[in-house]
């Protein structure tokens, strides 16, 4: 049953209040703050904040090539983990929401939950551990080392369950007898995976991916457990700002990501994905 | 439905594998905080209590877990009061805005935390010219933490008819009593969830809490990233480490009691 659209009354407003005062002036005040200094500078010799409107940094942000690159690897970081973890959370997520008994599923989505309330920190610590070099992989003799690889490694491992429980949602709303109708079709596996099961999880793939992206965007604390030298645009911006002291450089690199996002979210929102986080 | 042995065989193999990736580098934690060997060796030539003993007397570690402690229930709260009014107000009126909120409130999470950090450091430094430390901490954690009480309680509104307050009203009780009496009752399982979502992510944020806690005040995270580059402090951050993953099966406990909540996703 449904209430009647009630026009906002006084309680509404009094209930509303703190909240987005909490959020308007602490949040969004502080964004819009970050925003505008992203167009000021800073003095080359004093280092003070010289509030003069002026696009410099975006012109150095797009112009050095250094930049550029650190944006394309982050880019290219946060797509592969993605794939990674979408390749990853596709045949569990059916197994858990299709094939397995209803106690076997509980127990695996417990499985799968237990390591989200696990300490960020302390799974990429864990893969510090894996990776360094008298590790277990190092004596397997198959450790990628500190770097690239096994940044991209501990990233997918960390954001892996943000993508399998929008998936396995997606799985379990999926009705069994569309299954049964393509295989009594005579279709295959694989095309009943490829023309049933793919193109219904699809909004719940990007839904995770909003997830995988998004963190893989921001992230700096895994680059400078794992990453050994690899410059991230996280770090270039909490370099700027801890090392540099340039505020102005520091928000002008940090817009770009929210660009991103808000450009990503504006395409995924067609499809749907955003019910379904 | 039809789905051949050879296929699910396959499917169960993925799942074992998956998992097995998942929980292997959490054993490995677990295991090298009894590892001899300071720098984590391995095959481990032998086991020893001594890294506990020391982590036992570390007073950094400690100091740090209570302020990690601290912070987690004062935003917890802040979020729990914050998040309900919001959910309630948009529960049940309908107006111009109303999704306007609703990004607002899921913005501080849905943005990289190296924005939200920054903006807020710059605010807090620039704007308010407070000096960073254990209040800041605790603002922007709750900044972040209103969006999982909001969800959860929202969640709940929608599945609730509004018939039993509305009864309420009519039999003559003032709104705090109706809540009092009515909508808290049956808020109080997704509250206790929210809360328990907003303490776990207050407790393990690290990058939000990097830009706002200053040179003088550690949470416990900031502590383990801190000591985790000094060799003769990696045991030590080992053992901490090894108890944070044996404490992460509480909450699932927790959940598992409340379980005709849904305390699944965490966003």
């Amino acid at each position: 049953m449904s209430t009647r659209p009630r026009p906002p009354g006084p309680r509404t407003g009094l209930l509303l209040l703190p909240p987005l005062l909490w959020l308007g002036v602490a949040y969004l005040g502080a964004l819009g703050a970050l925003f505008l200094a992203a167009f000021w500078t800073t003095n080359e010799f004093t280092g003070d904040l010289v509030r003069v409107f002026t696009l410099d940094n975006f012109r150095e942000l797009f112009q050095g090539s250094v930049y550029r690159t650190i944006t394309l690897r982050t880019l290219g970081v946060a797509v592969l983990v993605t794939l990674v973890d979408a390749v990853l959370a596709l045949p569990i997520a059916f197994f858990m929401a299709k094939v397995a008994s209803p106690r076997l599923r509980r127990l695996l989505v417990i499985a799968v939950l237990m390591p989200l309330w696990a300490s960020y920190l302390v799974k990429a610590y864990a893969w510090r551990g894996m990776l360094s070099t008298s590790g277990p992989l190092s004596w397997l003799g198959i450790s990628p080392g500190y770097g690239l690889t096994g940044l991209v490694i501990t990233l997918a491992y960390l954001w892996l369950p943000y993508m399998i429980l929008p998936v396995f949602a997606g799985m379990e709303k999926l009705p069994d007898s569309l299954l049964e109708a393509s295989s009594d079709l005579g279709a295959p596996a694989r095309a009943t995976f490829r023309r049933v099961v793919l193109p219904s999880v699809f909004p719940a793939l990007v839904a995770g991916s909003i997830f995988t992206f998004s963190l893989t965007m921001g992230d700096y604390i895994a680059v400078k457990i794992v990453g050994g030298p690899t410059q991230m645009l996280g770090n270039v911006v909490a370099d700027n700002y801890g090392v540099a002291n340039n505020l102005p450089f520091a928000a002008a690199y940090a817009i770009v990501p929210v660009i991103v996002m808000l450009g990503y979210l504006g395409i995924v929102r067609r499809t749907g994905a955003l019910e379904n986080l | 439905m039809t789905i051949s042995g050879r296929l699910k065989a396959g499917l169960a193999a993925c799942t074992g594998l998956v998992l097995m990736i998942v929980y292997v580098p959490l054993a490995l934690v677990v295991l090298n905080s009894f590892n001899v060997s300071k720098s984590f060796a391995w095959p481990p030539s032998g086991l020893t209590l001594r890294w506990w003993n020391a982590a036992g007397h570390s007073t950094g570690a400690r100091h740090a877990l209570l302020v990690s402690v601290e912070v987690g229930l004062l935003a917890t709260t802040i979020a729990l009061v914050l998040g309900t009014m919001a959910a309630m107000a948009l529960q049940r009126a309908h107006f111009f805005g109303r999704n306007a909120v609703s990004l607002l409130i899921i913005l501080p999470i849905a943005l990289p935390g190296i924005v939200t950090g920054l903006a807020l450091n710059n605010a807090f430094t620039t704007i308010f010219g407070l000096s960073l430390g254990f209040f800041t901490i605790v603002v922007a954690h709750a900044t972040f933490c209103i969006v999982t009480v909001f969800n959860n309680v929202q969640a709940r509104l929608r599945r609730m008819s509004s018939s039993l307050e509305e009864a309420s009203a009519d039999l003559g009780a003032r709104p705090s009593t109706t809540f009092r009496l009515v909508t808290y009752p049956l808020l109080r399982s997704a509250l206790l969830a929210g809360g328990l979502l907003s303490f776990a992510l207050s407790f393990d944020e690290i990058i939000v809490t990097t830009f706002t806690a200053g040179g003088h005040e550690q949470t416990l995270p900031i502590w383990i990233f801190q000591n985790l580059f000094r060799p003769n402090q990696t045991p030590v951050v080992n053992v901490v480490a090894a108890t944070l993953i044996v404490l992460s099966a509480v909450p699932i406990w927790i959940a598992q009691r409340l379980s005709e909540t849904d305390v699944v996703g965490a966003g």
